[in-house]
């Protein structure tokens, strides 16, 4: 189940969209999110929905792929469906057999909101499929930069998003190591009644808080060695680069949201 | 006699709720370009002394000097970019998603221009021979590795000093090897001091001098051969003596005459095969 | 009781891009009262087979015997923990598993999972924590307040207070200082001789397999390369060096002075007094002749 689940994953490729700066494909989704709402009939669904198409086309990410990992959530997005097909009560009345009637408007409503969300998850996949996390705090970093002028800590969010980043693996390990050594000292994870199982995490958890707060405190040490103190002053390794190629995603979005404004009724 | 790169005078530490003092009086020197050796059972006072080295913590009495400035709350920032340290535990000094982001973490912090940043990180990772490994995430790294990975890290800063803080005492031996290996190289091809703390007498043995700590006291100040003619009182402080120290030992109990006390294995076997030869 | 493992196949990850064969063919035989060291670099898959002997992993392919159960791929292996009860591991750093209030409760921990009495489970805790050399005093204070060395003996005595009838030790001794790491070393071969204890020590150290096993198993990515007494392992010490493993010091010591010398010796010495007795037996002969 892990295994298959694409949301917050990387999948590394060299297509178009992943050389795109993250800024651009921050801001991409960021107006996504905005001009989607635009969309309110089936012109101007079948442009959001031809434009979200051609970015996948174009991160090479296979489609077979994405639909394995999109399933779970495809039952969500049925679900929608299903509630604005039954409990819309406007237009002319089309289906009706004992208590389920259907209208029109229910039809077209049940459609437009679940493509809605179907495409705002396709595009916050692809930025997820096609950006490393650490592209993404980058991104955000410089983006939210501007806050630093409202004593908004950006500097010390993206660091702490890039160490987690960094520590998710280690901890995924060690947590399979103590899980392993109290399975050895009979304790069972998977089986017995929900009281025993929930108690049966305590010997994992306290052991793992008391390992991650050794690791923060030496990492603190280890950090202030190195002469961190604070964002001040510092230089940054890690460069974004905005290409042509940035201009040009974004210029495309000014063109669909014209479209979009043009057709919408 | 030539001026000391670091002098301690007097050095004494307590820490916070505990009785005794994990420093007592400490003095020493240590000299430009050598290889100091500090050992010393756990709780010796081994690793304080590393924290005053480089400002984690302040002696309560006595004073730290090094390259020529006494070390003082104002100024620790100056003296770090003089000392390097490689820690214990090699994940939890790691700080950059991959090796080129880590090593370059120290660079960030001192405002180095990013121009400089790329040839630095590309230089020092070349002096740990690690330049394969520059977009490598740590978790798919050995624990040599990731040390030497740190030891970059710390060479990037051009410092004059660099502290082993039992780096290599959770490494496996071809790990072990790997460290030592490249902080010999780099101290064979240019004037870096080392002060490596450690429970390897493999490694110590092969150090300029070393200093035996004992309940927070300086024990012992000498050269290893020096060091290892202490032989049972090495034992009764917690620690273990060479090799070559137990097998000559075993020679002499079995009758076999040896010229000098401190004999390396090299040695040794020489003078076995004079002795045989002599017959 | 006896394990052995025959024809063991271990796969990471199976179905996913990331599968990984982490051991193969691996037949291993463990009797009763047998001290066994396995030797190899890190990942030459001494882990795998190491968790395979309480069933921690099963067997992609192939037979694990542990006693009289049998655990066999391809097939549900259910109540696996009486396996668990007979066999004890101590895990690297095993110190990392503590987490009760008390080092008594937490020594009681894993004799009352296996449905000891809570009295008799007190009564095992205090043996096992003098076994490890630790005070009684200790018993009542958290586990947290003391030292590393300490909380490695109150984790080292957890597994020893469930009674097992077969011990194996992950790089028991890891970090700790050279006082520290002879104690513990010592202790462990006690305890393999007062109660034959089956010992498995999974271990770099090569002067540890030659001071304690009778019997040692070289790993090499994932399979087993050699098997035998540690006369018998040692004894062809060109092999172990071919593949990047150290041999013992004093092994090291006999064969630069059997090169400087020009003879070789009868036999492989495991110790320096049987070394330095044969090599001063060489000298004294030498006068006579």
């Amino acid at each position: 189940m892990m295994e298959k689940m694409i949301f917050g994953r990387y999948v590394p490729a060299d297509s178009l969209i992943h050389r795109l700066d993250p800024r651009s494909k921050l801001t991409l989704i960021f107006l996504f999110v905005c001009i989607i709402f635009l969309a309110n009939n089936w012109q101007t669904y079948a442009i959001i929905g031809i434009y979200t198409f051609l970015l996948i086309g174009l991160s090479r990410i296979p489609i077979r792929f994405l639909y394995g990992g999109l399933k779970p959530v495809l039952w969500l997005v049925i679900f929608t469906f299903l509630l604005q097909l039954f409990f819309t009560r406007e237009g002319h009345l089309v289906f009706h057999w004992g208590v389920v009637k259907i209208y029109e408007e229910g039809i077209r409503m049940g459609f437009f909101i679940s493509f809605r969300f179907f495409f705002l998850i396709l595009m916050t996949s692809l930025l997820t499929l096609t950006t490393t996390p650490i592209e993404i705090t980058d991104g955000l970093e410089t983006l939210l930069a501007p806050l630093k002028k409202v004593r908004f800590p950006v500097h010390e969010m993206a660091l702490m998003m890039s160490i987690s980043l960094r520590f998710i693996p280690t901890l995924m390990q060690e947590t399979d190591k103590i899980m392993k050594a109290q399975i050895a000292r009979g304790v069972e994870f998977a089986s017995g009644p929900i009281k025993d199982r929930i108690k049966a995490v305590i010997p994992l958890l306290i052991p793992l808080f008391v390992s991650s707060f050794k690791r923060a405190e030496e990492l603190a040490i280890a950090m202030e060695a190195r002469g961190y103190r604070g964002g001040e002053g510092r230089t940054k390794y890690r460069q974004l680069s905005w290409k042509w190629g940035d201009t040009l995603q974004l210029v495309l979005l000014v063109i669909i949201t014209i479209l979009l404004i043009l057709f919408r009724s | 006699m030539e001026t000391p790169i670091v002098s301690l005078n007097g050095v004494t530490f307590q820490y916070d709720g505990q009785e005794r003092k994990a420093l007592n009086q400490v003095s020493f020197d240590i000299y430009d370009g050598e290889w100091l050796t500090i050992v010393g059972h756990n709780g010796s006072g081994k690793s304080t002394l590393a924290k005053l080295l480089i400002g984690l913590q302040f002696p309560s009495e006595g004073e730290i000097t090094v390259c020529g400035i006494k070390l003082n709350e104002e100024n620790i920032w100056d003296i770090r970019k003089k000392i390097g340290m490689v820690f214990q535990n090699p994940d939890n000094q790691f700080v950059g998603t991959t090796v080129q982001d880590d090593v370059a973490f120290g660079l960030e912090n001192m405002g180095i221009p990013r121009e400089e940043m790329v040839h630095r990180v590309e230089d020092s990772l070349k002096k740990v021979n690690m330049t394969q490994f520059l977009h490598q995430e740590p978790h798919h790294l050995s624990g040599g590795q990731k040390q030497r990975v740190a030891i970059a890290g710390v060479l990037a800063l051009r410092p004059a000093i660099i502290i082993l803080d039992e780096a290599t005492s959770m490494l496996d031996p071809r790990g072990r090897e790997e460290v030592v290996e490249t902080v010999r190289a780099l101290q064979d091809e240019k004037s870096l001091t080392v002060i490596s703390i450690t429970h390897d007498l493999e490694e110590a043995a092969k150090a300029d001098r070393m200093i035996v700590m004992n309940k927070g006291e300086l024990f012992r100040e000498g050269t290893p051969e020096e060091i290892f003619s202490m032989d049972e009182q090495l034992i009764q402080l917690g620690l273990d003596i060479p090799f070559s120290v137990k097998m000559a030992k075993a020679f002499r109990s079995a009758g076999i005459p040896l010229s000098k006390h401190y004999l390396s294995e090299e040695e040794l076997v020489t003078e076995l095969w004079t002795s045989r030869s002599r017959m | 009781m006896d394990i052995s493992l025959s024809h063991v196949d271990y796969r990471y990850q199976v179905n996913t891009p990331f599968e990984r064969l982490a051991i193969q063919d691996v037949s291993i035989d463990i009797p009763s009262g047998t001290y066994m060291a396995i030797i190899g670099h890190t990942g030459s898959g001494k882990s795998t087979v190491l968790q395979h002997l309480n069933a921690l992993l099963v067997p992609s392919e192939g037979v694990v015997a542990i006693g009289n159960r049998e655990i066999k791929a391809h097939q549900k292996n259910k109540n696996l923990r009486q396996v668990r009860q007979r066999v004890g591991i101590v895990f690297q750093f095993p110190e990392h598993q503590l987490f009760e209030e008390t080092v008594e409760k937490d020594i009681m921990f894993g004799p009352m999972n296996f449905g000891v009495t809570e009295a008799e489970a007190k009564k095992r805790a205090l043996i096992a924590l003098k076994q490890v050399g630790l005070a009684e005093e200790i018993l009542e204070k958290s586990p947290f307040d003391l030292s590393g060395g300490q909380m490695r003996r109150v984790a080292i005595a957890g597994v020893l207070a469930m009674d097992p009838d077969v011990l194996v030790l992950d790089e028991p001794t890891a970090g700790l200082d050279p006082r520290g790491r002879k104690e513990i070393m010592e202790m462990f071969y006690a305890l393999h001789k007062e109660r034959q204890l089956s010992t498995i020590l999974v271990t770099h150290s090569m002067e540890d397999a030659a001071s304690y096993a009778d019997q040692i198993v070289i790993m090499q990515q994932g399979k087993v390369v050699k098997q035998g007494t540690p006369e018998e392992i040692f004894s062809s010490p060109a092999d172990l060096v071919r593949m990047g493993l150290d041999v013992p010091e004093v092994v090291r010591f006999q064969l630069k002075l059997e090169e400087k010398w020009g003879t070789k010796f009868e036999k492989i010495f495991l110790s320096i007094d049987q070394l330095s007795a044969a090599i001063a037996k060489q000298l004294g002969r030498g006068v006579e002749s």
